[in-house]
């Protein structure tokens, strides 16, 4: 509910050409919807994790594009807002078991990245902040755990190649280098080794067997009767 | 030990994947002389060629981007191995250094950076041995002297041209002959150690390198060199790559090795060199070995 308050603060926004009155304080895509937009493409998670609803927007009397998530950003009075529903950008295809590490393999399946010539607009339209430039960079000279490194809060939204002068496909690249980095380069997790021989070993084989003979009247009591690993850790985390 | 002096280093991609030797080597001579070579924490590919057209300034933004990281880091200077690394960031630093006009302009496109004054100067690291440490320094730390050893230099273009930004008499250089007396080995003189390898011809006109590597290689060889020496790793892949088609064509044709000056001085400093090929170590060896009998 909007309350009264709200209701009479208004902003006013340009979809595409066309001027709405909107309540301030709404995301992009709430105000889009508002003015009556319907999103069957460019809307995902609405809680700026998938990476969908990357937009792009100006504001009246600045020359500067401006890049966002629009179930992030908040809209504001005088914005000219559109949906991207889609980045076209080729993604290489290959095997990660057969994968040479020896050549510059991030280079040789995405060659275009030697086109780059540090302009930074990559990190510019980059919504998560990401040091775009720098991990093209890095893939350049071969240094595969730095492009994983920084592009690792990447969500693969696609403003960056859509803005690249040079074509390149950053997050796709990113992609594959982060893929490589965990399948031949970051440590391998003892614990969850550990875990993965118990459970080939049939540690937990009587504890499951157990549950599945339960009846649901015994399943509903030990559920309700259950621990929880929040209070058991003392963890802070809540649900 | 004294504490080792600091020189803002700028690596290049190539130094940092297919001419790793370089980079080991030149860590390796620099800290026997009493320096680290302190790599920017941020950089970018210099742009590896430096970009003609005067009026498009959007070509200067990756060079310049660098010499910005050096104002970053507190350096008023950046030092490379790579000749050719040299040549761009030399080049761009002369084209916007004291010219307020294209200052601004590539400062108000660069609006996510700090500011560049203008005021980083690019050094090769042949510069800084000559002329800040001295041949007699390098000379003073050979324990194992070359002597006897017979060394053709191979300049090629980026250290010398354009006359602004020649590290050296563009026409008849002398620091690589220098660095080979100080370190006991004999500088060769043949008619091609400042001659063009052929450079990026190898992707479209390999015949044109192949032409000259042959001719550069078989004017060194009749001088009497047992190894070329070079600082540009363009040269390095255009010389040895081509060889290897030479020995392929021509009968009784013998490879000659091919080494960066960084891994001439770590056989002369006995410290970590690369991959040195095996019949120079060989050759090296076998000089040694009949020095100490001598």
């Amino acid at each position: 509910m909007i309350s009264e308050k709200q209701e009479k603060e208004m902003i006013r926004i340009h979809v595409m050409g066309k001027t709405y009155e909107v309540p301030a304080g709404l995301t992009i895509m709430d105000a889009m919807e508002y003015a009556g937009y319907r999103f069957t493409r460019g809307a995902g998670c609405r809680s700026g994790f998938c990476g969908a609803c990357s937009t792009v927007y100006r504001y009246e009397g600045d020359y500067r594009l401006q890049f966002a998530l629009a179930c992030q950003e908040t809209a504001a009075d005088g914005m000219y807002l559109v949906q991207l529903p889609f980045t076209p950008a080729p993604r290489a295809k290959y095997d990660i078991e057969k994968i040479n590490l020896k050549e510059n393999v991030l280079l040789q399946y995405y060659p275009e990245i030697a086109r780059c010539v540090s302009c930074n607009t990559c990190t510019k339209a980059c919504p998560q902040d990401i040091e775009v430039m720098d991990y093209i960079q890095a893939a350049l000279r071969g240094d595969i755990a730095k492009t994983a490194e920084l592009s690792f809060d990447c969500i693969q939204c696609g403003l960056c190649s859509m803005r690249c002068p040079a074509d390149i496909k950053h997050y796709h690249m990113a992609q594959m280098a982060r893929r490589i980095y965990g399948r031949y380069m970051s440590p391998v997790p003892q614990h969850l080794e550990n875990r993965l021989q118990e459970i080939a070993d049939g540690a937990f084989d009587a504890e499951l067997d157990k549950l599945v003979n339960m009846s649901r009247e015994e399943l509903e009591e030990a559920y309700a009767a259950r621990v929880s690993e929040e209070a058991s850790a003392g963890s802070e985390r809540s649900e | 030990m004294n504490k080792l002096e600091k020189l803002t280093y700028f690596p290049g991609c190539t130094l940092k994947d297919t001419a790793s030797d370089f980079e080991i080597s030149g860590m390796a001579v620099m800290e026997a002389l009493g320096y680290v070579l302190e790599e920017l924490e941020r950089w970018n590919c210099c742009g590896t060629v430096f970009s003609l057209t005067d009026d498009d300034l959007m070509h200067q933004i990756g060079p310049v981007r660098d010499l910005i990281r050096a104002q970053e880091a507190g350096s008023e200077e950046i030092i490379t191995l790579c000749s050719m690394c040299y040549a761009t960031l030399k080049r761009s630093s002369l084209f916007v250094n004291g010219n307020q006009e294209r200052l601004d302009k590539i400062n108000a496109f660069m609006n996510k950076e700090i500011d560049y004054e203008g005021k980083v100067s690019v050094h090769h690291l042949l510069e800084v041995l000559r002329d800040r440490i001295g041949w007699e320094k390098v000379e003073e730390r050979v324990t194992n002297p070359l002597e006897g050893l017979s060394v053709a230099p191979f300049y090629g273009c980026t250290l010398l041209r354009p006359q602004e930004i020649a590290i050296d008499d563009p026409d008849a250089p002398t620091v690589l002959q220098d660095l080979t007396q100080a370190l006991w080995a004999t500088p060769i003189d043949y008619a091609y150690s400042v001659e063009c390898c052929g450079a990026y011809q190898v992707v479209d006109h390999r015949d044109v390198v192949i032409e000259r590597t042959h001719r550069i290689m078989s004017a060194a060889r009749r001088a009497g060199a047992d190894v070329i020496v070079t600082s540009c790793p363009l040269c390095h892949f255009n010389l040895s790559d081509t060889q290897k088609e030479l020995v392929r064509t021509i009968p009784d044709y013998e490879e000659m090795p091919i080494i960066y000056f960084t891994q001439l001085m770590a056989l002369g400093f006995g410290v970590e060199a690369g991959k040195i090929p095996a019949s120079l170590k060989a050759k090296v060896k076998r000089l040694q070995t009949v020095k100490g009998e001598g």
